[in-house]
């Protein structure tokens, strides 16, 4: 959201299988994500949208096929893991903000735990609420303590799976200022959505996946809304 | 070392939020006194008597309240999708495991602990000379039933009929632990107290190898 | 198919002959009367029932390593097969101890060690049919399988120990001692006819739970469908 401290990184998937038991969620995915994209995932429900964002976060293991970032500047050094929004947010209702965030920044070994979550507190508009308890906040500010996790290491990637279920317009406003400034500042982004709104436009690319396959891409030609249209088809 | 810097952190949240409610101890030391004390109706407490039921009594009833007790461990982590938040944070799963495991072995410890003086004056039997012994036996007992209780809590946390599930799981599964402790309770509170380092060893051993298991194995039950 | 068919009438011979030779051709023990017979099915059940429980921690263990579903497959097939063994010793010992002991249960140590054995691997089916994701359920039942197999090495050593602090009545002391030669051959092909039992029922199993599980695979795409 300011200066970046990260190196640019794409993420390349390729031939991923993912099966549950005897089912596909995913057959022979392959996809290249330059550093810096904000692509946009469409689909219906069991689509495979999910199942792709929870393999690139690395919480999910490809039955096949491999997942990698490729950085331009990483000489070699640890990419930091990505940043991960999905519609459960993730954190303690039963701790406060600040200590939720504290929590996670100490568990990722981040120097000085308590400047980092204090700067995100202050970005994502929750300073004035960091002692109370994740319990008592709305929709939105729950999806804003989730976003200040998942921004924590300064990720250069950011997967957001459904990230605004369950908002109301403001709170939609808010989350596409505040994805618009990550795409800005570099990050790449993927997310997965149900269909048009201030969010989807913020994408560069749209992909669309049906039955755990990629059958329309702008990248080869698809047209971006027709994609998002027949998201609910 | 990140490992143990991590475990630390989790363990500290994990105590953090139960003193926070105290809800788990409160239910466990209740569930425990009720247990203890009914059973006192079925036999006359006299000293012979309880020296011969009181430790099995006691550890029986340990073992039921743990398995109650563990039932949270990683449901609470379903809430909110908060296990995979601290999946994708630690370096090495094995992390979340050990704080977990070091947490409910503290409380259960805590439970016995606050059970022990209650237990001694409704049975009549003597703990103060072989308290730090007494302690001892507790400490590794309730390691034993923590360890293979927080894997199995993660197993059962994924499955139907969960409440019933973990002690079907876990209660068969600590029967050493059931003899050894009971048999070490009850050799400190018999007329000529002895430690008896064998059992103890025994139990230490019991509590190596089921660690040594979910470091091997752990990371496949939080795989999804 | 035939050479199943063939199997068993093979196979059912021989347990007809070895019980045969089990009640006319062993010599009756002097101590214990008609009675100890029943350890010709005893015996070599237990001894089934341990090369099940050790095929089963195999499986399970190469499954978590190669999540081959067929393996899964030989877990549940050995840990059910291994159950119904170790059932048939859970009833033999009574039956055995009731003429000869007066009483029909003694917490020694072979007989808890087997009851211990007979609760965990029925958790084991338990847990299975309570994980309905199969990939799921293989996973777990077999890390839950391992862990028990492990904890079967600690509980015999504790409920000995314990027994020897507290002797009881041996319900079992062993028939080694003083063997009649032909209670000796007897014995061996009892053995004998009984690890080919296991095999039959385990791949009849094994080949049971194949089927089952393609016809989840094929149910679960049609209601995809």
């Amino acid at each position: 959201m300011t200066s970046p401290s990260f190196s640019p990184t794409g993420i390349r998937f390729e031939k991923i299988d993912k099966r549950f038991g005897g089912l596909y969620a995913l057959r022979r995915v392959s996809l290249d994500i330059a550093a810096g994209e904000c692509v946009v995932f469409a689909g219906r429900n069991g689509s495979g949208k999910t199942t792709l964002l929870r393999i690139a976060a690395r919480l999910s293991r490809p039955s096949s096929g491999t997942v990698s970032f490729v950085s331009s500047g990483a000489n070699g050094e640890t990419l930091p893991a990505a940043g991960f929004v999905a519609h459960a947010t993730m954190v303690y209702d039963e701790l406060t903000a600040e200590e939720n965030l504290l929590l996670f920044a100490k568990l990722q070994r981040i120097a000085d735990p308590a400047a980092r979550a204090d700067k995100l507190l202050k970005e994502v508009g929750l300073e004035d609420r960091r002692k109370s308890l994740v319990r008592t906040f709305s929709r939105g500010m729950r999806q804003r303590v989730a976003i200040a996790r998942a921004l924590l290491n300064e990720p250069a990637v950011i997967l957001l799976d459904e990230p605004a279920t369950g908002l109301d317009p403001q709170g939609v406003t808010w989350f596409a200022e505040t994805l618009r400034g990550l795409r800005d500042s570099g990050r790449t982004l993927l997310m997965s959505l149900h269909g048009e709104s201030e969010v989807s436009n913020l994408a560069t690319r749209a992909i669309r996946l049906d039955a755990g396959a990629v059958v329309a891409d702008t990248r080869t030609g698809a047209n971006f809304r027709s994609i998002l249209a027949f998201a609910n088809a | 070392m990140a490992l143990l810097s991590n475990s630390a952190v989790l363990l500290s949240k994990e105590l953090r939020t139960e003193f926070r409610s105290r809800e788990l101890l409160t239910t466990t030391v209740v569930f425990i006194l009720t247990i203890v004390v009914l059973f006192s109706f079925t036999f006359d407490p006299s000293v012979t008597e309880s020296r011969r039921f009181g430790p099995g009594l006691l550890w029986l009833t340990f073992l039921f309240a743990a398995s109650l007790m563990l039932q949270p461990g990683f449901l609470r982590e379903q809430n909110n999708d908060t296990l995979s938040a601290l999946r994708l944070s630690v370096s090495d799963p094995f992390a979340i495991f050990l704080a977990k495991l070091t947490a409910s072995a503290v409380f259960l410890l805590l439970t016995e602990m606050l059970m022990l003086p209650i237990f001694a004056v409704l049975y009549n039997v003597h703990i103060l000379a072989v308290l730090p012994q007494l302690i001892l036996v507790f400490f590794l007992g309730s390691l034993g039933v923590a360890i293979p209780g927080t894997a199995f809590s993660a197993i059962s946390a994924q499955a139907r009929m969960r409440e019933l599930m973990l002690p079907v799981l876990l209660l068969p599964l600590l029967t050493p632990v059931l003899i050894a402790s009971t048999e070490a309770t009850a050799a400190l509170l018999s007329e000529n107290p002895q430690l008896r380092v064998d059992w103890l060893g025994f139990l230490a051993g019991f509590d190596v190898v089921f660690l040594t298991a979910l470091w091997l194995f752990g990371e496949y039950l939080l795989e999804e | 198919m035939i050479k199943t068919i063939l199997g068993a009438v093979v196979l059912f011979v021989a347990i007809a002959f070895t019980a045969y030779l089990a009640f006319h051709y062993a010599p009756i023990e002097k101590t214990m009367g008609p009675i100890q017979k029943i350890f010709y099915l005893h015996l070599p059940s237990a001894f089934s029932s341990f090369i099940a429980l050790g095929i089963c921690f195999y499986a399970n263990l190469r499954y978590v390593f190669t999540r081959e579903a067929k393996w899964d497959w030989l877990g549940v097939s050995a840990a059910e097969v291994g159950l119904a063994f170790i059932s048939v010793v859970l009833v033999t010992g009574p039956i055995w101890a009731h003429p000869v002991w007066g009483i029909w249960w003694t917490w020694d140590a072979r007989l808890t060690l087997t009851f211990v054995l007979w609760l965990l691997y029925t958790a084991y089916l338990l847990l299975r049919t309570m994980l309905e994701e199969p990939d799921k359920r293989a996973l777990f039942s077999s890390l839950f399988g391992i862990f028990a197999f492990l904890d079967v090495p600690l509980v015999y050593f504790s409920i000995r120990w314990w027994r020897t602090q507290h002797p009881q009545p041996v319900i079992l002391g062993g028939p080694g001692s003083g063997l009649d030669p032909r209670m000796r051959v007897s014995y061996l092909l009892v053995w004998a006819a009984f690890t080919g039992l296991l095999i039959l029922l385990l791949n009849g199993r094994y080949k049971l739970e194949a089927m089952r599980a393609s016809v989840e695979e094929l149910r679960r795409e049609a209601e995809v469908r």
